[in-house]
């Protein structure tokens, strides 16, 4: 091919797997890594908070608050902050997003345990439930949906906001980015994008197929 | 509630009637502690319910709500087979005694593969009382069960309760805002009145015959002398079978429908008269107004 810059293809097929740090798929493996986690961290944790918001009402708008703030702080400095705690590790970005997943994902508990209806609730007490029976049986499948539907949201922004972390060197796919902001080469910023979007469609439709596995009981309520 | 005693006997349909704010839903409550009583003491069999452990006494006391309340997430059958469940039978034996009960209320048994969204109110109401009756628990509450249905389906919902009870015999504690509802059904009927005191508690005949007092009888309303009729039976109504039974004249089954339905049948007949039939539909004579004006008279003095 001469002298000339590789193309598209020649760049993916000599820097897939260089079995080097830095590959592409070393890169795509960290990303999954540090998506994943706080995803499913996040609702790990989000379960017992939100469950607790609801038992307790007092608790919810001050839980909601500390994390709607810690929402509404930039990624950035917050990895430089955690920087001096955790170092240059994958832990620096996956706190971070644990919490962002969490603010999401207390108030989806939340509303998914209030959208069981009175009647509903009484019924299964009525019955002879014990509470944690009921939870587990009735109220938590009954949330399902609604904390599906804020898992999915979770899903999609973790993916997108790992590649933040490369500015402090933990950015998985991200690291694309910065490579081509040093050297204006196209191919890798091409390639970073697309699998970044084809990550967080992939898993998104993971979240909407578990859906529709999980509570079939869901089509078409709206019609009724 | 404010001393309210009484007791439901084993067998009975006991009613709790009375308007709003009367406490009839909070009396039902704390019979299965959903509502503990603050003082006195509610006896089951005996034992006061506030010794047994909430879901253990909830377990065996069948629950019916207005609206339902089945779940949402749960197969019809799951649903009728909840408390079995609960008591920690055999999966594929709960299933069977699910199969069964929707049977006996009626519903087709295809049913038991849906969702309850995918059923009617009145259908969803019949899975509610079968999911009740699962466990065969000897006492059933039954919190305005029929009030969001609409008349058609209530009445065909009221006949199966009455139908079933003759087979099952349960205690039932029914609550109703409805009077004759409560006169359908009850074996008893208990009137409220607003702050949960008992005004009267009686067989729904004595009741429209001799209410206790102003409210009871302002609450049976204005039709009562009328309604007094179906609990008057048609067996001593004098019959004409000289006379041929005229056209489209109503009918009744002699013996069986009470009094009203008789002069129901016969105030809907163009000639007046009501042609009384036996079991098989076949006319055995005709009341005429004469014969249903002794039987009213003697219904006013008796």
């Amino acid at each position: 091919m001469g002298d000339g810059p590789p193309t598209l293809w020649e760049w993916i097929a000599r820097n897939w797997d260089t079995g080097r740090v830095g590959s592409i798929r070393d890169l795509l493996g960290d990303h999954l890594l540090m998506s994943l986690v706080p995803i499913v961290l996040g609702l790990v944790l989000a379960l017992p908070l939100g469950l607790a918001s609801v038992r307790w009402r007092w608790l919810y708008q001050p839980t909601a608050g500390v994390f709607n703030v810690i929402y509404a702080l930039p990624s950035l400095p917050l990895f430089m902050l955690l920087i001096s705690v955790t170092g240059l590790s994958p832990m620096t970005v996956i706190i971070p997003l644990t919490f962002y997943a969490m603010a999401v994902l207390i108030p989806a508990v939340v509303d998914g345990i209030g959208s069981v209806p009175a009647h509903v609730r009484q019924s299964a007490v009525a019955m002879g439930f014990t509470p944690l029976r009921r939870l587990v049986q009735v109220e938590l499948p009954i949330a399902a949906p609604v904390v599906i539907a804020g898992l999915r949201v979770v899903a999609v922004s973790s993916i997108s906001l790992v590649s933040v972390g490369a500015l402090i060197g933990q950015g998985g796919l991200g690291m694309l980015f910065t490579r081509a902001y040093q050297n204006p080469f196209l191919p890798p910023v091409v390639v970073g994008i697309v699998l970044i979007v084809v990550l967080a469609l992939v898993a998104d439709g993971l979240l909407l197929l578990a859906q529709r596995l999980l509570t079939p009981w869901v089509r078409a309520r709206g019609a009724s | 509630m404010d001393r309210l005693s009484l007791e439901a006997p084993t067998g009975e349909i006991t009613v709790f009637v009375g308007p709003s704010g009367c406490g009839k839903t909070t009396s039902l409550r704390m019979i299965n502690r959903m509502i503990d009583a603050t003082e006195g003491r509610i006896l089951l069999d005996g034992e006061p319910v506030q010794n047994i452990d909430p879901p253990t006494l909830r377990r065996g006391i069948g629950y019916v709500i207005q609206q339902a309340g089945l779940f949402p997430h749960r197969k019809i059958l799951d649903n009728v087979a909840t408390v079995p469940y609960l008591l920690g039978w055999d999966r594929g034996k709960a299933r069977d005694r699910a199969m069964e009960l929707l049977e006996r209320v009626g519903l087709d048994p295809a049913l038991a593969g849906r969702y309850p969204f995918q059923l009617s109110g009145g259908q969803q109401q019949r899975v509610g009382v079968a999911r009740a009756l699962a466990a065969d628990p000897p006492v059933l509450l039954m919190d305005e069960p029929f009030s969001a249905v609409d008349p058609v389906v209530r009445t065909s919902l009221q006949d199966e309760l009455l139908r079933l009870q003759a087979e099952l015999n349960k205690t039932i504690v029914f609550v109703t805002h409805d009077i004759d509802e409560a006169i359908k059904l009850g074996d008893r009927v208990a009137v409220l009145r607003v702050g949960g005191k008992l005004a009267q508690l009686a067989d729904p005949k004595t009741l429209l015959s001799e209410p206790a007092d102003d409210f009871v009888r302002e609450f049976l309303g204005r039709d009562r002398g009328i309604r007094r009729l179906q609990f008057v039976s048609t067996e001593g109504l004098r019959l004409r079978t000289d006379l041929p039974a005229p056209e489209g004249a109503g009918t009744y089954l002699h013996g069986k429908d009470s009094l009203r339905t008789a002069l129901d049948a016969a105030l809907l007949s163009p000639t007046g008269s009501a042609v009384a039939v036996d079991e098989r539909g076949e006319v055995v004579g005709v009341a005429t107004r004469e014969a249903l004006d002794e039987a009213l008279a003697e219904a006013a003095h008796g």
